[in-house]
């Protein structure tokens, strides 16, 4: 049986925000907190109304709805708010805590790694912890290098925590939606050179499960796998590999904790050929994890070399030629293939 | 050996026997968790609340298990006066698979959600917005429960410290913080590591009470405490209770205590907690030696059982380390 769902245009922020509103509509015990998620708190004028909706707009027009009381503006206080919002979902609520930028997890890393990933194997299984943080990633802005790294290998090395990188407005959606139904800690990474992104969104409160990979692309001579933003340079690298004859079959994994590495393999066991995409820094990352994996499992599917493209080993560069030099390219991705291919 | 405050008078013989076989519980457990320790049959750190009873018997005396309470690296005595299973504590220290967390917290980890003990915590500073999480949830679903927020002279210091009581004051939150100011960070002294003289002090940073209570006086701890609860509980807002206390042993077992003189622990043990209440008691009339008498065997002997029981008990299956991550994966 084929369900038709209607579908429209929308972007990656709106998508985001959709999301949200349903997750509050259908569950009275989720609760926003973050700095200036709604912003304005305690102006006369703006009782309940936002003065920003999030720094980037992404929560806009969420406290008309909800109330102060549901989407709570914090002070600058991530260590404070994020632990938080996670003793708060170890008692009951269901909250979503925004980390403005992954960069700031100095500030409350300790909340999240120590405190809330590790108390169901602590408490022996008799707690959980269904917090979900969304926070900004990526460079491309000129950000410069506290405000643009991704980070989420730091995050995937850590058990207790679930990692989510949508890649297009869709998966933002139902991607969150199963983040915040969902009873463990996860992070929930969005890429901000995607907000302003758009694409077909299903309407309706369907979740997408985390732990399943998306094949963006179908092609049977490489496979590329690609995370966040990635996917949409892999895309772009696939249309010039295809002028070439090469098929490219692009894996977005939309979650890398869980990771599916079933899709994974299987794909690699068709094309023999594997390069993966990420924009964050290289050494232990989900890249090499990734890399790593295949190695172990997929070994006699392979016909050549894994090829990783990745951010270098540096921390993100500010001025635009330099950031531009850091971001892994369409380019460089069809240069990857063709070594391989 | 006295005992003071207007608690002193109000409590009834229940209640006190009550908080007097809670203390010896604490006092108990930790002497024994010492021996063993010693003998070898407790794994890894533990730090022993032994000196400190009346702190956390005079305050949560007060709380029910909606009530949740963050807790620290020396939290034995918080658990247990909580309410927390002694034989699933004891069995926890000794890493055995009928301890309250599996076997798979130990000392420093012991929790039991379901009577509002969000943890032990390894982490100096690290309970105290988790207390402020625990007052959120309290106060957005309307339960009438408090927070109660135990960490150490030491743990005022941290950035965790100042951030949960500026966002306990400024959301109204119905938490009570309590210093266990005993004495020393570690092995640093509080006069050198904090620059307050008192810690309370710090309270009027973020323009809430700050109250010093004598740790060692069950009563008067009791009743700067129920104050700090009712106005919690009343959504008046935070409180920031310092309690003078002193523990009796090192910081860990095997710390060999060269900070700190013996005539200074021979000082504070002139003025023990429990004596005290003991005291107290029989000068009121309120129990005989003989009634104290009894409590005092009837803890060691639930004591000795809890350690024979967890002794005899399996350690967990290896399979068993790899359970808990998540709820679902």
């Amino acid at each position: 049986m084929v369900v038709e769902t209607a579908t429209r245009q929308m972007t990656y922020q709106q998508a985001i925000n959709e999301a949200l509103r349903i997750a509050m509509r259908e569950d009275p015990t989720v609760v926003l907190l973050g700095e200036d998620i709604a912003g304005g708190a305690e102006v006369d004028h703006l009782i309940n109304e936002d003065a920003w909706g999030g720094p980037m707009g992404v929560t806009k027009g969420l406290v008309q709805e909800f109330g102060r009381n549901r989407v709570l503006d914090t002070p600058i206080t991530e260590s404070g708010f994020i632990g938080a919002a996670v003793a708060a979902a170890a008692t009951g609520l269901r909250p979503v805590a925004e980390l403005m930028f992954v960069d700031f997890f100095g500030c409350c890393m300790d909340q999240i790694f120590n405190q809330g990933a590790k108390f169901r194997y602590m408490f022996g299984g008799k707690a959980a912890c269904p917090v979900t943080i969304r926070t900004q990633i990526g460079a491309g802005v000129s950000a410069a290098a506290q405000h643009s790294g991704c980070h989420y290998s730091v995050f995937t090395h850590m058990p207790g925590i679930k990692c989510v990188v949508p890649s297009t407005p869709a998966d933002a959606k139902g991607l969150l939606l199963s983040a915040i139904r969902d009873d463990d800690v996860v992070m929930f990474f969005e890429n901000k050179v995607l907000y302003g992104m758009k694409g077909e969104v299903p309407e309706g409160d369907e979740g997408i499960p985390l732990g399943k990979a998306d094949i963006k692309h179908a092609g049977d001579d490489v496979t590329i796998v690609a995370i966040s933003r990635m996917v949409t340079q892999a895309l772009k690298a696939a249309e010039t590999l295809a002028s070439e004859g090469i098929e490219a079959e692009i894996i977005d994994p939309r979650t890398l904790s869980p990771l599916d590495e079933e899709t994974i393999l299987a794909s690699v066991a068709k094309t023999h050929r594997l390069v993966i995409v990420d924009e964050d820094n290289p050494r232990c990352s989900a890249a090499t994890d990734i890399a790593a994996m295949v190695a172990d499992k997929g070994f006699d599917t392979l016909d050549a070399p894994i090829k990783l493209v990745t951010a270098p080993h540096t921390p993100v560069p500010f001025s635009p030629p330099l950031e531009q030099a850091y971001v892994p390219s369409p380019e460089r991705i069809v240069e990857a293939v063709r070594e391989i291919a | 050996m006295s005992a003071t405050g207007t608690a002193a008078i109000e409590l009834d013989r229940d209640t006190l026997l009550g908080m007097y076989e809670r203390m010896l519980q604490i006092r108990t457990f930790e002497d024994m968790a010492g021996k063993n320790f010693a003998a070898g049959l407790i794994p890894g750190f533990v730090h022993l609340y032994a000196g400190e009873e009346a702190v956390a018997v005079g305050i949560c005396s007060q709380l029910t298990d909606t009530d949740v309470i963050t807790s620290t690296h020396r939290g034995h005595g918080h658990c247990i006066a909580k309410g927390v299973d002694i034989p699933g504590m004891v069995a926890e220290l000794m890493g055995k698979s009928t301890g309250i967390c599996k076997g798979k917290g130990g000392s420093m980890h012991i929790a039991d959600v379901e009577k509002g003990m969000l943890g032990a915590n390894g982490i100096v500073g690290g309970g105290i917005p988790l207390a402020c999480g625990a007052a959120l949830t309290a106060k957005t679903l309307g339960t009438g429960g408090v927070a109660v927020c135990f960490f150490g002279d030491g743990a005022s210091n941290q950035g965790t410290f100042h951030e949960g009581l500026n966002l306990a004051a400024i959301w109204n939150l119905p938490v009570v913080f309590v210093c266990e100011n005993n004495g020393y960070a570690e092995a640093t002294p509080v006069h050198y590591h904090c620059s307050a003289s008192d810690i309370a002090n710090r309270a009027s940073a973020y323009e809430i009470p700050g109250v010093v209570v004598d740790g060692l006086d069950v009563f008067a701890v009791y009743e700067a405490a129920r104050e700090a609860i009712d106005r919690a509980r009343r959504g008046d807002g935070p409180t920031l209770l310092e309690a003078k206390t002193y523990r009796y042993y090192g910081h860990f077992q095997g710390d060999q205590v060269t900070y700190r003189t013996a005539e200074e622990l021979e000082r504070f043990k002139q003025r023990d907690p429990i004596q005290a209440l003991r005291g107290a008691l029989i000068d009121r009339g309120l129990a005989t030696a003989e009634e104290l008498d009894a409590i005092d065997a009837r803890v060691t002997r639930q004591l000795d059982e809890a350690w024979n029981a967890a002794r005899a008990a399996p350690f967990p299956e290896p399979d068993e380390v790899l359970t808990d991550v998540y709820v679902s994966y």
